[in-house]
């Protein structure tokens, strides 16, 4: 848990030496609180207090970070049990595992699947992040796999082995892409000492939380600190518990040896069970999702979950203000307008496309609110309509003179035709009557 | 270790659908939704005695945008004999004056004849255009008289003729808001103070298909059921979400060939259920027997 600036100054000497730089201490705990200065700065501080102010410095769920460059992912960090008392900060990682005993080929051909999994939607990136590659068969055969994708593809790699030697080796390979490892021997006396050498996060597993608990202080001690926790393959409502006590003893309780994101693996066949596995641990907490399948549909419905289960729900998504062409709309094609707020304006596009009338639509820059709340916030006014009009070049996109606005802002038709100098017509209140208010149009 | 148990104050209520012979209807079961004394799925902490159902939707009309059958009467039976449906949901959206302008009278018979067809507890909805409904709604409840079906949809604008036919006639109501937890909680109030208890009502929080506006209905459905479990009764009633609807209307459901719809609606049910949705309303039987095997799965023990 975080301190006030009070908790904070309650720890101080009180003697307003000014040492630090500051008038009182107090005004230094006001500092400290923000974290604008560091605690060093008090050369009196009691060993006791430096120690409570630096854990309550820490976020509850450590943040970890897998793999290097651009394909970084860094998950954890996270602050609230339900996204709409904040956010989800950092979205699960989601990866599959490919088996050492496939032939290079197979796995060549598998990673140019996997190296496809990349979609854009409402304006962003959504990609998988991991590649976990896990021995099945001799060390030689793991090592040549490790080899073979680390060669073919960017996304961060998890390694998955029983043996200790096995592992060092393809950390010697792998070092310079800081990779996951996940132990499958259950000993972590030699692939702790490995974590540390390489510097590399660490995967805990243990069935139930309290030995997952005694793992990772023990761990602590030998100096692996990016911990990430698994208490193995469970049906999904004790998976469900086992993640929900995870965050709630990390967040409500500090308890510092859960305070790390969480790794899931779903042991299913069928690609639409695996999916709907891996979505419920999207929703219900997991810092890394992996999968048996590499399915381009499995991806893209998971992580366009992931994508609305992580937005800012203080941050409404927007799509770029401009006019966009639905169909093959051409001139006489009807023009309608909206906000950028993208609920809006895909839940408009949908009943467009629904109409199969191609038309176009024009998105005005509202800065994400909808219809109703951008009029009131003066956002969707006829001037704003207007400049977008002129702007995107509406005006010589279409042949007509017309222009449909929403029902709810009715009362902006008489201004907007003055504005702009186009017909006004007013459109239905809801998206859901645009198609047949189209066909009648 | 101590493990960390919240304490709930409230519980959500349960709602009937269907009356048995025994209760002056003639369903050969009744289905209960709700009863949740804790959070989606954590057995650990509290009772979750009943499972979530899935609805068939099917049509008075053929539907245009989505395949269905040509007659509703055998595709309800098709629905009870072939995909073992519990639970059936029935739009009459030929109610519409743009999609057959049907009567109240032929709309009442249809619903006589559909009791007649199968024994399932029914789902009945009207077709969106608020004037006809209040028309077509009573008349239908009427016709279903002691059946206790669950009928929608209430809104803030139009929910009194609705609550006095459900009222009259011994059924279950909708109370539909858009996303708005607010306007939820005011319009159970208001359906309450006319005398239908809250007990009757399920909640369509008005959902968005996954990639659409599916995290807001998320939210809005997990502080709702925070608040019901705290203790506030008017937020205490279970969710009906209209899954198959919404996810078909998915450019990524459309376009990209059945698996992927399929998937698209399995998903999308998936999350809800996961924010406490208690009544899936679907469309794809694929789509629904794997959601089932899934709610199944949840509730082994």
């Amino acid at each position: 848990m975080a301190l006030s600036g009070l908790d904070i100054y309650k720890l101080l000497p009180k003697t307003n030496c000014r040492e630090c730089g500051f008038v009182t201490c107090l005004a230094f705990a006001m500092q400290l609180a923000k974290k604008a200065v560091s605690i060093d700065k008090c050369p009196y501080l009691s060993p006791d207090a430096k120690k409570t102010l630096e854990t309550s410095g820490q976020p509850p769920i450590k943040l970890v970070t897998i793999g290097s460059g651009e394909e970084k992912l860094a998950v954890g960090n996270e602050t609230v049990l339900f996204r709409h008392e904040e956010k989800f900060h950092n979205p699960c990682g989601i990866g599959s595992i490919l088996n050492d005993n496939l032939s290079e080929n197979e796995i060549k051909k598998q990673l140019d699947i996997i190296n496809k999994l990349k979609f854009e939607r409402i304006g962003q990136a959504l990609e998988v992040n991991l590649v976990a590659i896990k021995q099945n068969s001799t060390a030689e055969n793991f090592l040549k796999a490790v080899a073979c994708v680390m060669n073919n593809t960017r996304l961060g790699l998890v390694l998955m082995t029983a043996e200790p030697k096995a592992l060092k080796e393809a950390l010697k390979i792998t070092k310079d892409r800081r990779p996951l490892i996940y132990s499958l021997s259950g000993d972590y006396t030699e692939v702790a000492q490995l974590a540390k050498e390489f510097n590399a996060p660490l995967v805990a597993i243990a069935q139930n939380l309290e030995a997952l608990s005694s793992l990772t202080q023990d761990l602590n001690k030998q100096g692996v600190s990016e911990i990430v926790l698994d208490t193995g393959i469970k049906p999904i409502k004790d998976k469900i518990w086992d993640l929900t006590q995870i965050r709630r003893l990390a967040l409500k309780k500090s308890n510092r040896s859960l305070g790390y994101p969480m790794l899931v693996v779903v042991d299913k066949n069928d690609p639409v069970e695996e999916a709907m596995e891996a979505a419920s641990y999207v929703a219900k907490y997991a810092g890394i999702i992996l999968l048996k399948n590499v399915n381009t549909a499995e991806a893209l419905s998971l992580l366009t979950l992931r994508q609305n289960i992580y937005t800012d729900p203080q941050k409404p998504l927007q799509i770029e203000p401009k006019l966009y062409p639905i169909g093959n709309a051409d001139k006489n094609s009807p023009l309608l307008v909206t906000t950028n707020f993208s609920l809006t304006y895909y839940t408009v596009l949908g009943e467009v496309e629904a109409s199969k009338i191609p038309s176009y639509i024009l998105s005005v820059d509202t800065e994400g609110m909808s219809v109703l709340t951008a009029w009131a916030a003066e956002k969707f006014t006829p001037e704003k309509i207007n400049d977008s009009i002129n702007k995107s070049g509406a005006k010589e996109a279409v042949a007509h003179k017309k222009i449909i606005i929403p029902g709810y802002v009715a009362v902006m038709s008489g201004d907007l035709e003055e504005a702009s100098g186009l017909q006004v017509i007013v459109g239905p209140k809801e998206a859901a009557g645009l198609p047949a208010f189209l066909k009648n149009l | 270790m101590e493990l960390m148990f919240e304490k709930w104050a409230g519980a959500v209520s349960v709602l009937n659908i269907g009356a048995t012979k025994e209760e002056g209807g003639t369903r050969a079961k009744t289905i209960q939704i709700g009863g949740e004394k804790t959070l989606p799925f954590l057995f650990a902490e509290g009772a979750l005695p009943h499972k979530p159902v899935i609805a068939f939707e099917i049509w008075d009309v053929p539907p245009q945008d989505w395949p269905g059958e040509k007659d509703v009467l055998s595709w309800a039976e098709i629905c009870a004999k072939d995909y073992g449906a519990e639970l059936l949901c029935l739009r009459l959206q030929g109610s519409h004056p743009d999609f057959g302008n049907k009567s109240a009278a032929d709309q009442a018979k249809l619903v006589v004849q559909l009791l007649k067809k199968v024994s399932l507890p029914l789902v009945i909805l009207g077709c969106g255009d608020d004037t006809k409904d209040n028309l077509v709604l009573p008349a239908c409840c009427e016709a279903a008289r002691g059946e206790r079906c669950l009928i929608g949809s209430a809104t803030q604008d139009s929910y009194k003729t609705l609550t006095a036919a459900v009222l009259a006639d011994g059924h279950n109501i909708i109370a539909e808001s858009p996303i708005d937890i607010n306007i939820a909680k005011q319009l159970n109030i208001l359906i309450s103070d006319m005398g239908l208890a809250l007990e009757r009502i399920a909640v369509n929080p008005t959902i968005g298909a996954l990639g659409y506006g599916l995290e807001y209905a998320y939210s809005i459905m997990e502080r709702a059921r925070l608040a019901g479990l705290s203790g506030d009764k008017t937020l205490a009633c279970p969710f009906i979400c209209f899954v198959g609807q919404e996810a078909w209307r998915a450019k990524e459901a459309k376009e990209a060939g059945i698996e992927q719809g399929i998937l698209w609606e399995a998903i999308t049910a998936t999350a809800l259920i996961q924010a406490g949705a208690d009544l899936l309303v679907m469309r794809h039987p694929k789509a629904i027997e794997k959601v089932k095997k899934y709610i199944g799965g949840l509730f082994r023990s």
